[in-house]
């Protein structure tokens, strides 16, 4: 039976893996000695959405990071939209330019407006007229519900208008895979739904999100599959319902029972 | 123990100080201006430059920083020449300003580079943005405003410095100076106004540097967006 379950398992990951956006094979990464990736085999479908959680310290900030090159891999394979990720600087550049990343510290750049926020990639990176660039950034500043906010500079506005303007300026560059690296984890409780509310529409909309929360709600509401790690391995694959219910695996149950209390 | 004051003379030489301050604050606003434009170049050579270059800039800088303004200055107007490099007083004395501020302004822009959260970097890097364009669209500017003050001092004392450059005879309110009180012998009250002066020098810098900081840093104190 159980050899039976894995065969269908295996059939299952290879068509994934045939159609997959972002393919990661036997990914793994050391901090000196310590090492923080073990053997990560991932394929995301386009359109998927991925919940990605786990302790701190298990990977799952480093996960994604690889994926956008924001940290070097050491082993295995990791392809995004065909391209494989390689030392090869043109690679990487290509895969930036279509992968937005949402940080858990906002990281919008101080010195610029929201607007400027906004506009200075698909000005010096996809080389688009400022006019255009400012036209594509109201359209999703208005997405976000902060247009009125343009000209104001990030130190004015609250942490979850900020987080807002960093998704805006993602979907600025137009991404094809959108990373949420923990969006929610340093803000106020009650501006965690407004950005909550951002990201559910956005997922609405057919990104492909690989999304690093602890906001279980999220998960269950848009996740078509939740990953857990620990100790920098994948765990447990399932679908929201099931691993929120019925956890297959001990670490995994001991996880959810603390996050519950 | 009783001294009295004659202002006289120096009054009679007020068109000649007034002429050597107005050099010393040329001569400072041109070596100021050279000087960050060298200190910024340099500050970009030594983060983003080869092991080669960064050796070279650290050469430079220790160099600069270790040994006293006046041999710099008598380095440059009574060595170079040596080697062909002749030079009035006045264009060796911006020469050595802006050599010897450069150095001081690397080393204090390079500080406000490293203060930039490594987070900002991450930003740019995922929006595709290459090295030099995160270096220039989006470290540079915050970094200047970080170190600013400190930068500014560094001019600051840069003008004072300049007073250094009167014994090359460079036309400067200093060497102005020296020239009244040999001929008047009235040291003390020469340099009485002329410490004034200095000081009133300095004031103008300080309002003019106020006033570049709110043009240049609109957003303010950068604490609220990491």
């Amino acid at each position: 039976m159980k050899k039976l379950q894995q065969a269908a398992d295996t059939k299952a990951n290879r068509e994934l893996q045939s159609e997959a956006i972002i393919r990661l094979s036997g990914v793994g990464k050391w901090y000196g000695q310590f090492q923080v990736l073990r053997d990560i085999d991932l394929a995301v479908r386009k359109g998927e959405r991925i919940v990605v959680c786990g302790p701190s310290g298990s990977g799952k900030s480093t996960m994604i990071r690889c994926i956008n090159r924001l940290e070097e891999h050491q082993q295995g394979k990791i392809v995004v939209d065909g391209i494989e990720l390689n030392s090869n600087i043109r690679n990487i550049d290509e895969i930036r330019k279509e992968v937005g990343m949402v940080f858990q510290h906002f990281n919008l750049f101080p010195h610029l407006t929201i607007l400027q926020n906004c506009t200075l990639a698909p000005i010096w990176v996809r080389h688009m007229r400022k006019s255009d660039a400012e036209k594509v950034a109201m359209h999703y500043l208005e997405r976000v519900k902060i247009p009125e906010q343009a000209n104001k500079y990030p130190g004015q506005l609250s942490g979850g208008q900020q987080q807002r303007v960093a998704i805006a300026r993602a979907l600025c560059m137009n991404p094809k895979i959108m990373l949420f690296d923990e969006p929610t984890s340093a803000l106020d409780p009650e501006m965690v739904k407004e950005v909550l509310d951002t990201m559910v529409s956005l997922a609405e909309e057919g990104m492909t999100m690989l999304c690093v929360t602890h906001e279980m709600g999220f998960a269950r509401q848009v996740a078509d599959r939740v990953i857990f790690m620990d100790a920098g391995q994948i765990v447990e694959t399932n679908s929201p319902e099931q691993f929120f219910n019925n956890p297959r695996h001990d670490r995994s149950k001991l996880f959810l029972k603390q996050l519950l209390h | 123990m009783l001294y009295s004051f004659e202002f006289g003379d120096v009054i009679e030489a007020w068109p000649a100080l007034v002429s050597g301050a107005a050099n010393t604050l040329w001569l400072s606003a041109v070596s100021v201006l050279l000087g960050v434009v060298v200190a910024a170049s340099g500050a970009t050579a030594k983060t983003l430059g080869s092991r080669a270059v960064r050796f070279l800039v650290d050469c430079y800088i220790e160099l600069i920083r270790n040994t006293p303004f006046l041999v710099q200055v008598f380095l440059i107007f009574f060595g170079l020449p040596a080697i062909g490099l002749k030079m009035s007083p006045n264009v060796a004395a911006v020469t050595a300003m802006v050599v010897n501020f450069a150095a001081y302004g690397i080393e204090i822009i390079r500080a406000g580079i490293e203060s930039i959260p490594k987070g900002q970097i991450d930003a740019g890097k995922a929006l595709g943005l290459g090295p030099f364009k995160i270096f220039r669209l989006v470290v540079f500017k915050p970094a200047l405003q970080a170190v600013y003050p400190a930068l500014t001092s560094q001019m600051i004392l840069l003008m004072l410095n300049s007073s250094i450059c009167s014994a090359i005879a460079a036309t400067e309110l200093t060497a102005v100076a020296g020239d009244i009180q040999s001929r008047t012998f009235r040291s003390f009250e020469v340099y009485s106004v002329v410490t004034a002066m200095y000081f009133g020098l300095s004031i103008f810098f300080w309002c003019v540097f106020a006033a570049v900081n709110s043009m240049l840093f609109k957003a303010g104190p950068r604490g609220a967006a990491r």
